[in-house]
């Protein structure tokens, strides 16, 4: 959230400034036609609130975007992508084929019971089945690399189903070909 | 005396670094069935250093269980005083310590003792320790290790030291303490998780697994210097180090080349080996402590299992057979005994198998043991675990008889490693 509201104050603020009343001297005047300089002014901050704060490219981080989306959840002691996120995953496959320049790091994750160094082995299990279904769709062994969290960095932290359930999961973050991103 | 003087200064480069900010406490609960009574007298000389050095004696001694502390009424007794083995003897104690502190040539301190048996009325042995005013402690364990091995024929753990992280207000501690808790000092503060830490058969260094990366990297970390050394990060994950017992090699798990597999590389990061091939999850490598094989977690039979294989390669055989989860295999340092983690009934539990009779008895009660570590004596078995809803450490003797709780008030310790001898 944090990642999208910071360019969009930063769009609100220079558009303010295009707007700040003209120093007196032409305010009087009628306004001559300069081929709409003032407007051009208004364009630029699309470019800037275009691009989050991680360099990424809107259609990645805008919330309406099916490509903000970057969880995929598994069942307990299952390792294969469900049938629900086939075409979440489907959409970054395009994205990554559309786009031979950015690079992906899928992080896996398990829930907190038994052996952490296990359990990083499991999460690996999870993000090597989105790797899986990320190259079959044509995205490239070079775009994509695959590790795992284990248990160490739960989304929720308490300690019930629910909180584990939330917990069995593989994430997807970005990086553009400058560079610049989520990893 | 010249490696006593050494340690200190290691250790005090250690403080240097990064002070304490998370200090242990002990707490005992049990005790073996057989104590020794052993009185230690209150020491002579200076009198403040003197406290210093005879309570850590007696904490030492009353802590693993295996000695009762005869009251000594305020008798002190330098290394000289002639002693009245009788009237020791009387008073219960079948051994008696005394000893001085005093000021060294060079305006350290310097504690001298003498042991006695006070059945046989003889001396059993002494020694001096050199030490600065601020180490004083260090001195008070190396007469306790002294005292240990004299009295029960095996080598004292009191002067070797632990390495654990701390989780404590979003941050990860990678700590050195010693072996009573005592001392910590902060080896590496990071905003990602520590975990596996392991220590080099030397003590110098540490391996272990930091995602300050975003993804799991091995690095070795010399502790004196503060230098850190990546091992491993090749694509993928790079996890569970474990060091060969001549400290050359590092046995590693790796899914570069697919699921999580064993490898070994040089200490330096060069030399990449692969050990083993399965259609599963291998990890958690361990080396026996004669080098010759290493123990591992697999999934290769359906439910991870203890398996083990040459240390470089071959057949595998599986150890556990009991239970669908078995996990985290430690060899102890006496090549005698497995140390694991069995899920029985939901519950994570230590467990330790006799490698001749391949016997395994259950250790704790508790619900969710983690990572256990023995003393380089192989008596105690050091595991991470849950009291309260926070994580402690709790050291258990390997006959389950004695238990120790180590816990940090402010915050979870966890992945508990403890350290050799001193050498």
């Amino acid at each position: 959230m944090n990642k999208l509201l910071i360019p969009a104050l930063l769009a609100a603020l220079i558009v303010g400034c295009s707007s700040t009343p003209l120093p007196d001297e032409t305010s009087g005047a009628p306004v001559e036609s300069r081929s709409g300089s003032t407007t051009n002014t208004n364009v630029a901050p699309v470019v800037a609130g275009g691009v989050d704060a991680n360099g990424l490219p809107r259609e990645l981080t805008d919330p309406k975007s099916t490509l903000a989306k970057r969880s995929i959840y598994f069942d307990l002691d299952k390792y294969e992508v469900k049938d629900e996120y086939k075409d979440l995953v489907a959409a970054h496959a395009k994205y990554l084929v559309a786009h031979r320049d950015f690079k992906v790091l899928l992080q896996g994750n398990t829930d907190e019971r038994g052996s952490r160094e296990y359990n990083l082995s499991l999460g690996q299990k999870r993000s090597d089945a989105v790797k899986r279904s990320l190259t079959l769709l044509g995205a490239r062994e070079e775009q994509i690399e695959s590790v795992s969290l284990g248990e160490e960095k739960p989304k929720n932290a308490g300690h019930d189903e629910s909180a584990w359930s939330e917990n069995r999961r593989a994430d997807i973050l970005y990086k553009a070909a400058d560079g610049r991103g989520e990893f | 005396m010249h490696r006593i003087t050494r340690r200190c200064f290691l250790v005090f480069g250690l403080l240097a670094a990064g002070l304490a900010q998370a200090q242990l406490s002990i707490e005992i609960t049990g005790a073996g069935a057989n104590r020794i009574p052993v009185a230690i007298a209150d020491f002579l000389g200076d009198p403040t250093a003197s406290r210093v050095v005879t309570a850590t004696v007696r904490s030492d001694l009353e802590r693993s269980g295996l000695f009762k502390l005869v009251e000594t009424s305020g008798a002190a007794l330098d290394e000289n005083s002639p002693i009245n083995h009788g009237d020791w003897k009387s008073k219960g104690a079948d051994a008696l310590a005394s000893g001085s502190l005093g000021r060294s040539p060079d305006g350290r301190m310097e504690a001298r003792f003498r042991l006695y048996d006070t059945q046989k009325a003889v001396a059993l042995g002494g020694a001096a320790y050199i030490t600065s005013n601020e180490q004083l402690r260090i001195a008070g364990h190396r007469i306790a290790d002294y005292i240990y091995e004299k009295l029960t024929g095996e080598k004292g753990v009191f002067s070797t030291r632990i390495a654990y992280v701390v989780k404590t207000r979003g941050q990860f501690l990678l700590q050195i303490a010693d072996a009573d808790g005592q001392g910590a000092a902060t080896a590496l503060t990071s905003i990602e998780p520590i975990i596996s830490p392991v220590w080099s058969p030397d003590g110098s260094k540490l391996a272990y697994v930091s995602f300050e990366k975003k993804k799991p990297v091995i690095y070795v970390h010399s502790l004196a210097s503060g230098q850190r050394r990546i091992v491993a990060n090749f694509k993928g994950s790079n996890s569970a180090p474990a060091w060969s017992p001549d400290g050359r090699r590092l046995a590693v798990v790796l899914s570069k080349d697919g699921n999580s597999q064993l490898y070994a590389v040089n200490a330096d990061g060069s030399g990449l080996q692969r050990l083993a091939q399965s259609g599963g999850i291998d990890t958690e490598p361990r080396f026996a402590p004669d080098g010759a094989s290493i123990y591992f977690t697999s999934d290769r039979g359906g439910s991870p299992q203890i398996y083990r294989i040459g240390a470089n390669g071959g057949d595998a055989q599986r150890v556990t057979f009991e239970g669908s989860y078995n996990v985290s295999p430690r060899p102890s340092p006496d090549g005698k005994s497995l140390a694991f983690i069995a899920r029985r009934e939901g519950r994570f539990q230590l467990a330790v198998m006799d490698l001749a009779s391949r016997q395994v008895q259950v250790l704790t009660d508790s619900h969710k043991d983690e990572s256990p570590s023995f003393a380089p004596n192989s008596r105690m078995i050091l595991i991470a675990t849950e009291v309260g809803g926070r994580g402690v450490l709790s050291a258990v003797s390997s006959d389950g008889r004695i238990k120790q709780r180590l816990s940090v008030a402010a915050g979870d310790v966890r992945e508990p490693a403890w350290g050799p001898f001193y050498h």
